[in-house]
């Protein structure tokens, strides 16, 4: 039945090399765990892919909740943890899922940068990886504000503040942050715009170069 | 464009009623034979693999989040003038770094731009400051020094940030909500206490008023630490205050040093 499924839509649309493309490579023995326990470290990528999946779910039941104005986001985000059933487990998900993929994240590029697997011919994906880490910290940066407690609004007003103290660009930038002249509404709804919409665009679409890049490449060979 | 252009006049065959031309060498696995060992399948033998460390890493996390509730603090408040601003901890290293008299002030441009371009610049253009063809660690040690000595410092920024605010934070005021009590009010080092300078500032539930709270102040400062504070003073407290005798100092430094209660918020709620 399955089978017969599948048939039908590989005659129409051929979709076996598709999947083939994706799913069918050999992957070599050092960096299995399998074979090599100190092979660990190559685990860390994925497991970073892991945790962001678990971030991105997580988030997509958070706004089912959360309301991103001033009067309420801190209101709806203590409601959905102390009201809603499973809404403190989701929120921790989030929660710490920020740190441990921030964890992951680093461990991942220290893994890289140790094994000199950054090296030619991999240089292009070396560096859509460092976007990668810049998209990852401002993510953190945008999401610490949302939950509008007074840690929330501290934080971000110093980092806006630090911002700010850039030359040149640092008042603009601050003023594209800020969305006026205070740390307020207009600040709130933007960070949620760029935490929920903006910067996980720019993930997805930085993950799908990174991975279609190791997949031309191929895993860099053992040291 | 039905022909294409290497002279030999070959047809060229489309993907679809698209100008994207089919090619005829599939698009097979990469050959891994370079590499000594076994190889196996990414779907689904290593995948299979990656996702057990992935569940075991899952229990790890879960055991994490279900233990540990998320924070959250009072609803923000503008016009809360003591609150410490706090980034996260991953930020904490460059906010650190904006303390240092050469990255702050006239120099933030330092704290700013610099210190965190040659950082973050450097990491984005390694494979081209690094060209060299060696890629063990121990061959090339220039990267891997700098590597480390960077690594180094953002522990030790962020440990050091870490360390300031959990210090400040306890020397501020708290007032009477808070959850530490008074350990053993009974004892005669709270008379002694009472009876000096101390209780001017510092409460006479030691909740604090100009100066901070005392209470839980065990958990940051050893008898000794106190009475240094007593004897030399500490940012806005003068030297000095201390009326009674040597003996009756140490009594109540020594008090004072108790002065941490387990949490009980878990009972109270």
């Amino acid at each position: 039945m399955l089978k017969a499924a599948y048939e039908w839509l590989d005659k129409r649309l051929d979709i076996t090399p598709m999947w083939r493309d994706i799913a069918d490579h050999e992957v070599p023995e050092h960096v299995n765990p399998a074979h090599h326990f100190s092979a660990f470290i190559y685990c860390f990528g994925g497991l970073t892919f892991f945790i962001v999946v678990i971030q991105i779910l997580s988030g997509m039941f958070l706004t089912m909740y959360y309301v991103p104005d001033i009067e309420n986001a801190w209101k709806s985000v203590d409601y959905l943890q102390n009201e809603i059933a499973f809404g403190q487990i989701v929120r921790g998900m989030h929660h710490w899922g920020a740190s441990v993929s921030i964890v992951m994240l680093f461990l991942h590029t220290l893994r890289v940068f140790f094994t000199g697997s950054y090296k030619h011919p991999r240089e292009f994906n070396w560096v859509i990886g460092m976007l990668l880490f810049f998209t990852m910290l401002g993510l953190g940066f945008t999401g610490y504000l949302l939950p509008w407690d007074n840690k929330a609004y501290f934080a971000t007003k110093v980092g806006i503040e630090i911002a700010a103290s850039v030359p040149v660009i640092g008042s603009a930038l601050a003023t594209f942050l800020q969305g006026g002249e205070v740390v307020g509404a207009q600040t709130l709804a933007r960070f949620f715009a760029l935490h929920v919409f903006f910067l996980p665009a720019a993930l997805l679409g930085l993950m799908g170069a990174h991975f279609f890049l190791i997949r031309k490449q191929g895993i860099s060979g053992p040291l | 464009m039905a022909h294409n252009h290497d002279g030999k006049d070959k047809q060229v065959h489309f993907v679809g009623d698209s100008r994207v031309a089919r090619r005829n060498e599939k698009m097979v696995p990469k050959d891994y034979s370079e590499f000594p060992g076994k190889t196996e399948a990414f779907f689904p033998n290593f995948l299979l693999k990656e996702w057990m460390v992935a569940v075991v890493v899952l229990v790890g996390f879960m055991a994490l989040v279900m233990a540990h509730e998320p924070p959250l603090g009072e609803q923000a408040d503008p016009t809360n003038t003591g609150f410490l601003p706090v980034p996260d901890w991953y930020f904490l290293f460059l906010y650190e770094l904006l303390k240092f008299k050469w990255a702050s002030g006239p120099f933030v441009v330092i704290g700013t731009v610099v210190v965190p371009g040659l950082l973050f610049g450097g990491l984005l253009l390694a494979p081209w400051l690094d060209r060299g063809k060696e890629r063990r660690p121990v061959k090339r040690p220039v990267s891997t020094g700098i590597a480390l000595l960077s690594l180094l410092a953002i522990v030790v920024l962020t440990w050091v940030a870490w360390d300031e605010h959990e210090k400040q934070l306890a020397s501020q005021p708290k007032g009477d909500s808070e959850d530490a009590k008074i350990v053993h009010p009974e004892d005669p080092a709270y008379e002694i206490y009472k009876n000096n300078a101390c209780v001017n500032c510092h409460g006479q539930k030691l909740e604090g008023l100009q100066g901070p709270s005392l209470r839980g102040i065990g958990d940051a400062y050893t008898t000794e630490d106190i009475l240094k504070i007593i004897n030399e003073g500490k940012g806005q407290m003068p030297a000095g205050m201390f009326q009674g005798t040597e003996e009756e100092k140490r009594q109540l430094a020594e008090w004072l040093a108790n002065q941490d209660p387990p949490e009980e918020k878990e009972s109270q709620q």
